[in-house]
């Protein structure tokens, strides 16, 4: 059992010294999260606004299903990845499985609902303000969706930095799917368990420091662009 | 459009509400209602708080459909614009919330900003362009809902209930600009409470009570000889508000 002082000073000069094993690890981490983030967030946006916008049948049960998915656990979206994925899934052919695109796949499912459904609720606020003018205006429905997105960005900025911060603290859809390939497929929080168990903790806190940095940045961030858009928009 | 371009007083098109009433829950809101609004003159609503005066407002304009009854263009729908009690002003710079008004319209890109910038000039807001629209000040606000309405040419503006928030010298520049939309040609119908605006504003008054419209008529008929007992007391002053 190493000694936790010395553990925690090795992975601070990890850290410092920009040990490139460690850099790896973070940056595929950040590339996988930011592409999931900015995929998920291409598709729920619009998604979210456009169902705040319109009454359809089946509209309530899509707003609860939703609103149950941004709890998936990770787990399961792994393992609904991995079988659509694998050799015998329907998109085995694509290879994708154990690369950083099915990782990517994997937190897009986890990241989607939760960016579609607090959209929804932030666009579906901001429009009960803005109805009438709009409607007086003749601004059509598939125009708001735009208009309103661009309104509520601020608020929208806190959902995407909320996205991210499930994107890229979740261990089990990325393990699954991915595999911890070193090199290849190892992210932040899956070297962190594999180190772990394997004792080399130097490594596994070093990653876990910058982990929780960067968990507190997307904080700090929120927490910023909430208070700036209070007092410059009003 | 050049901002300066008259309207075709002749051309814009009557308003007829025909027996038009609304009921919420099986309450009735507004008794049916027959109106018709023609030419371009102000006409000011006038009545209690709960008259019906915002509701009838919405109606005409189209922004709620009539549960009984129908509002009928004669003729092709007009342009149209309407002012609110509160301004909802887009979470953008000032110059943003006309040229977005613009854009709606179907203005071309390249004409948008100057013509924002000469309406926000003509309404004294030049120098508070970059300003977000949302921290302007109550009149600032509502000017600048003024503008962009202005901008959009409209052949009928509804104002509703656009100066109650208002402190005095703002209330001026509301009622100087409902006066330069009608110089240029644009019927404004007007809800109010204060009879001292309406006596300022008016051609023709409506009154409305407890969802009734009362009477109607020109505004030196209304207050030199009002036939209902309900305009008498309103003009005393006994109205309940």
């Amino acid at each position: 059992m190493p000694d936790d002082a010395n553990a925690f000073q090795t992975a601070l000069a990890l850290i410092l010294g920009l040990d490139p094993d460690l850099i790896g690890i973070v940056t595929l981490s950040l590339k996988v999260s930011f592409t999931a983030v900015l995929i998920a967030a291409l598709i729920a946006l619009p998604l979210g606004a456009a169902i705040a916008l319109w009454r359809f049948p089946g509209r309530g049960v899509l707003i609860v299903a939703l609103n149950a998915l941004m709890g998936l656990p990770p787990v399961v979206a792994g393992l609904a990845v991995y079988l659509l994925l694998s050799r015998a899934g329907p998109l085995g052919e694509l290879g994708l499985l154990f690369t950083p695109g099915a990782m990517v796949i994997a937190q897009v499912i986890l990241v989607l609902p939760i960016i579609a459904a607090l959209t929804r609720q932030q666009v579906e606020e901001l429009h009960g303000d803005y109805r009438e003018q709009l409607t007086s205006m003749g601004v059509s429905r598939a125009r708001r969706i735009p208009t309103l997105l661009w309104d509520a960005r601020f608020g929208l900025a806190t959902v995407l930095l909320a996205g991210f911060g499930r994107a890229s603290a979740e261990v089990g859809a990325v393990m699954i799917v991915g595999g911890n390939i070193d090199g290849v497929t190892r992210v932040m929080t899956t070297a962190i368990v594999l180190e772990t168990s394997k004792g080399d903790l130097p490594l596994a806190l070093g990653l876990g420091i910058v982990l929780l940095a960067l968990v507190a940045l997307v904080n700090a961030a929120a927490h910023l662009v909430g208070e700036t858009a209070r007092r410059r928009v009003g | 459009m050049n901002e300066w371009t008259r309207l075709d007083v002749t051309a814009i098109p009557a308003l007829s509400l025909e027996g038009v009433g609304f009921r919420h829950r099986g309450q009735p809101l507004l008794h049916p209602v027959d109106l018709r609004l023609t030419g371009c003159r102000r006409t000011l609503v006038m009545g209690p708080n709960g008259a019906g005066k915002s509701l009838l407002m919405r109606l005409a304009h189209g922004l709620l459909a009539p549960t009984e009854g129908r509002v009928r263009w004669e003729g092709r729908p007009p342009r149209q614009a309407m002012v609110f009690q509160r301004p909802v002003l887009l979470r953008r710079s000032a110059l943003a919330n006309l040229t977005y008004a613009l854009a709606v319209a179907g203005t071309p890109r390249r004409r948008r900003k100057l013509l924002a910038r000469e309406a926000l000039s003509r309404f004294g807001l030049a120098a508070l362009e970059a300003r977000p629209a949302r921290v302007l000040s109550g009149g600032e606000q509502q000017r600048l809902a003024l503008a962009r309405a202005w901008l959009v040419a409209p052949e009928v503006l509804f104002l509703d209930e656009p100066t109650s928030a208002l402190d005095p010298a703002a209330i001026k520049a509301v009622e100087d600009a409902v006066n330069d939309f009608h110089r240029r040609g644009t019927r404004i119908v007007m809800t109010s409470h204060d009879l001292n605006q309406a006596r300022r504003l008016a051609d023709d008054i409506v009154l409305m009570v407890d969802g009734r419209l009362v009477e109607h008529g020109p505004a030196e008929t209304f207050f030199a000889a009002p036939a209902s007992a309900e305009a008498r007391a309103f003009i005393r002053g006994e109205l309940i508000w």
